[in-house]
């Protein structure tokens, strides 16, 4: 592995391994939020019990997004300095703002933790309003900045320098918008069926209450958040075909700019022939889902020279898994509507309950593959169109081994956290099989 | 507006000077008393100490929006001092929150103590390092020469080693002086009393270390710190407000202890920048990297002046209300975490 590939990689790990405790970080604060609500509503004791157990998952979960967080502010420049010398001014903005955001977040989190006591119960579940809300705008506020990676605006670029800067303008990109309603969503549905898998498992093993209610709200916030993802998907891909079109034409390894495109389901690329082989093709489907018109033409890849292609396969793969995963997910939101006004029991149904632990990891497994697709689809552009990531290099050689460093570090941890929750679910559950 | 920006990087870097400080000391203290101070240590950082690291990152955000030459030259120069100040966050900020949150087992919890107490120790030191990387002036632009002169050279010397165990000792002593202030045992009293006691007489040694260092490593901090008035009468204050400490902790008045010691931190950090504005970074061989000649246009320093005057008007009250509501508030504190 070159000191190049071994920064990508760094980076790849340190982002996939931030953004699953970040998505966690920013969703559960609403899930604890609405419990605490509940308790306060109905007085069911069982409501409190859940916050607080929740509670905790928080607390660790924020913890590891944060110190994880902190080390790619620093990842950045130590793989990237050209490349923050230059951008730090112009997409520095929404940083400056998140830096804000996730201050509030982590004052209202520690008022949440340690103030069971000491606050008066209306202003602990406001603080707990304040996590969840700042959570969700730092999120915002740093997939802006991803998004103007990907659609650079408000600066011009003369001899290498950026001149006349206009931050509110880099700001507010023309990715801006697509990629944050796409992340938000994606978060909420990721966590919402990871935490209704969870506890779909523990009441597949004992029937209490606090599963049921557990399930109910994760769902709730999942459900949604399920069916809107496909139509954001479909305003992100709109956006995409307008503004990275050789992006759009990796995530399809579609080949040849033509009409009537057709959309490749699944398939394996073959990159040196241009084809995709046993792939479903179901003709102008693509050329609706990226222009609306089932006749426009779409850009192939060959209307861009060779070495400014993304990788094709793994851009592809990737867009096929979160597709397919969202699909999924959209079917399982649709059963939980049905079955809430359909069914009065249908938390006994066992396939229900075993379908919803399978879909546990599968948010995220989305999470993560949407994530290549964005990242590993802007290749081989760090500034789209205006940098090459291997121009922004580093030049201290020896890369590889702050890589594997860091990957062994965050490989351990991700053990060590999945090995803490496990013991905190098991007490949980003997101290109510004891009562 | 330039300045304005400089002047909220200075006042958060002392920020999280005195309040992420008091957290890293907080482990070299239960390292120091061989785990007498954890329980102490631990209840006092576990509502504070995520929004104290939050310092750290808006230093880092200003730099890289407002001086970016700064981020990008002290992070490829000093790359490997900073990446083993990550590692150390790492490891201390997840022990940390794994020995509040782990279920109460003797074996996890000695393991994850001892991280958090050697992480605290080891990333404090390595702060230090890399800061005496940016003040000493061994840092090289030209990224021909040999790895040894670009990477190592800048950090692998006396004068950044004495800056690390100085910043070891500064933490630890804000760390004592904090704890006493927060005791209500009268033998614990006595006990950490002593202790800060020692780690001030540590502190005025180290700092006369400090000074020698540079010599030996042929940084003229003596010479510097003689010619500039400002940084005369800060070290001064800083060394004044010392004997005051000592009989404050005499007579254990606790708001009074934190108020000099935050004084007395301030008046140091407040000696380190008059010494060397308006440089931010020595270069070796060529023109220094200062506040003037790195600030990006004025467009971005404007833009980001106002994310700035408005988060901090919306985290110092919200910061105010979570120390008063853990840290002045009388209410007696029995283990209450979720």
């Amino acid at each position: 592995m070159d000191a190049f590939m071994a920064a990508r990689m760094q980076m790849a790990v340190s982002l996939g391994f931030h953004i699953i405790f970040a998505c966690i970080g920013m969703v559960m604060p609403w899930f604890m939020f609405t419990a605490e609500w509940k308790w306060l509503r109905t007085n069911n004791p069982v409501y409190l019990e859940l916050a607080k157990a929740w509670a905790k998952g928080v607390a660790i979960f924020f913890a590891v997004g944060a110190v994880s967080g902190t080390v790619l502010s620093f990842e950045l420049g130590m793989l990237w300095p050209t490349f923050m010398e230059h951008a730090g001014p112009i997409f520095g903005m929404p940083f400056s703002w998140e830096g804000t955001a996730f201050f509030l977040e982590a004052i209202a989190l520690g008022l949440f933790l340690y103030g069971w006591k000491r606050l008066n119960k209306w202003v602990h579940l406001y603080t707990g309003m304040v996590v969840g809300v700042a959570g969700v705008l730092s999120g915002i506020f740093v997939v802006s900045a991803n998004a103007w990676m990907n659609a650079p605006s408000g600066f011009d670029w003369v001899n290498g320098q950026a001149e006349n800067i206009d931050p509110v303008k880099a700001m507010f990109n023309k990715a801006w918008f697509s990629q944050a309603h796409h992340m938000t969503i994606a978060a909420f549905s990721a966590t919402g069926f990871a935490v209704a898998g969870v506890h779909a498992l523990l009441y597949l093993k004992n029937k209490l209450e606090i599963h049921a209610k557990a399930i109910t709200i994760a769902l709730a916030f999942a459900s949604v958040a399920a069916v809107l993802q496909p139509l954001s998907g479909d305003l992100a891909a709109k956006n995409v075909a307008k503004l990275q079109p050789a992006k759009l034409a990796a995530f399809e390894s579609h080949f040849e700019t033509r009409e009537k495109a057709p959309l490749i389901i699944g398939g394996v690329p073959d990159q040196e022939n241009r084809e995709v082989k046993y792939a479903i093709k179901l003709p102008g489907f693509l050329s609706f889902l990226a222009h609306g018109d089932f006749n426009a033409e779409v850009k192939g890849l060959e209307e861009f020279p060779e070495d400014e292609w993304p990788p094709v396969p793994i851009t592809h793969y990737s867009f096929q898994i979160m597709v397919g995963i969202g699909m999924f997910l959209m079917l399982i939101a649709f059963i939980f509507w049905a079955g809430t006004f359909k069914w009065k029991h249908w938390l006994e149904k066992k396939w229900w309950l075993k379908m919803l632990f399978f879909a546990t990891p599968l948010g995220f497994i989305a999470v993560e593959a949407g994530w290549i697709v964005t990242e590993v689809g802007r290749q081989p552009w760090i500034i789209y169109g205006i940098m090459k990531s291997k121009d922004s290099l580093t030049p201290m050689p020896g890369i590889q081994y702050t890589f594997y460093t860091i990957s062994a570090v965050y490989l351990l941890l991700s053990f060590i956290v999945i090995w803490l929750l496990s013991r905190q679910i098991k007490v949980l559950q003997s101290k109510y099989l004891s009562k | 507006m330039t300045e304005v920006n400089l002047s909220i990087l200075v006042i958060s870097l002392l920020l999280y000077v005195l309040l992420g400080g008091a957290d890293f000391g907080g482990g070299i203290l239960e390292l120091l008393t061989r785990g007498k101070a954890s329980d102490i240590v631990s209840k006092a950082i576990a509502p504070v100490w995520e929004a104290n690291h939050v310092w750290l990152i808006l230093v880092v955000v200003i730099l890289f929006v407002g001086f970016p030459p700064v981020y990008s030259t002290i992070l490829t120069a000093l790359h490997i001092p900073v990446l083993l100040v990550l590692l150390g966050i790492i490891f201390r900020g997840s022990a940390f929150t794994f020995r509040h949150y782990d279920i109460d087992e003797a074996t996890p919890k000695a393991i994850y103590s001892t991280i958090f107490q050697y992480s605290s120790l080891f990333t404090t030191f390595f702060l230090g390092v890399t800061l005496g990387g940016t003040i000493l002036g061994n840092i090289s632009l030209d990224y021909q020469d040999e790895f040894y002169k670009i990477y190592i050279h800048p950090w692998l010397n006396w004068f950044s080693f004495s800056l690390g165990l100085f910043m070891v000792l500064l933490f630890a002593f804000l760390a004592g002086i904090f704890t006493v202030s927060e005791l209500k045992d009268e033998k614990h009293i006595r006990y950490f009393s002593k202790l800060a006691k020692r780690l001030i007489v540590a502190l005025v040694v180290t700092g006369a270390v400090v000074f020698v260092a540079a010599e030996v490593s042929g940084h003229p901090l003596f010479y510097e710190f003689y010619h500039s008035p400002a940084s005369i009468v800060s070290v001064v204050l800083a060394t004044l407000a010392l004997p005051l400490l000592w009989i404050n902790l005499d007579k254990n008045r606790r708001n009074l202890l934190r108020i000099i010691a935050g004084f007395q931190t301030t008046m140091i950090v407040t000696g380190w920048f008059a010494i060397q504005f308006p440089v931010l970074v020595k270069i070796d061989g060529g023109t220094d990297i200062t506040f003037l000649n790195s600030g990006a246009p004025q467009q971005t320093q404007f833009h980001l002046f106002i994310a700035l005057v408005v988060g901090v008007l919306i985290i110092l009250p919200s910061m105010a209300y979570l120390y008063k509501t853990f840290k002045f508030d009388k209410t007696p504190s029995s283990k209450e975490s979720a």
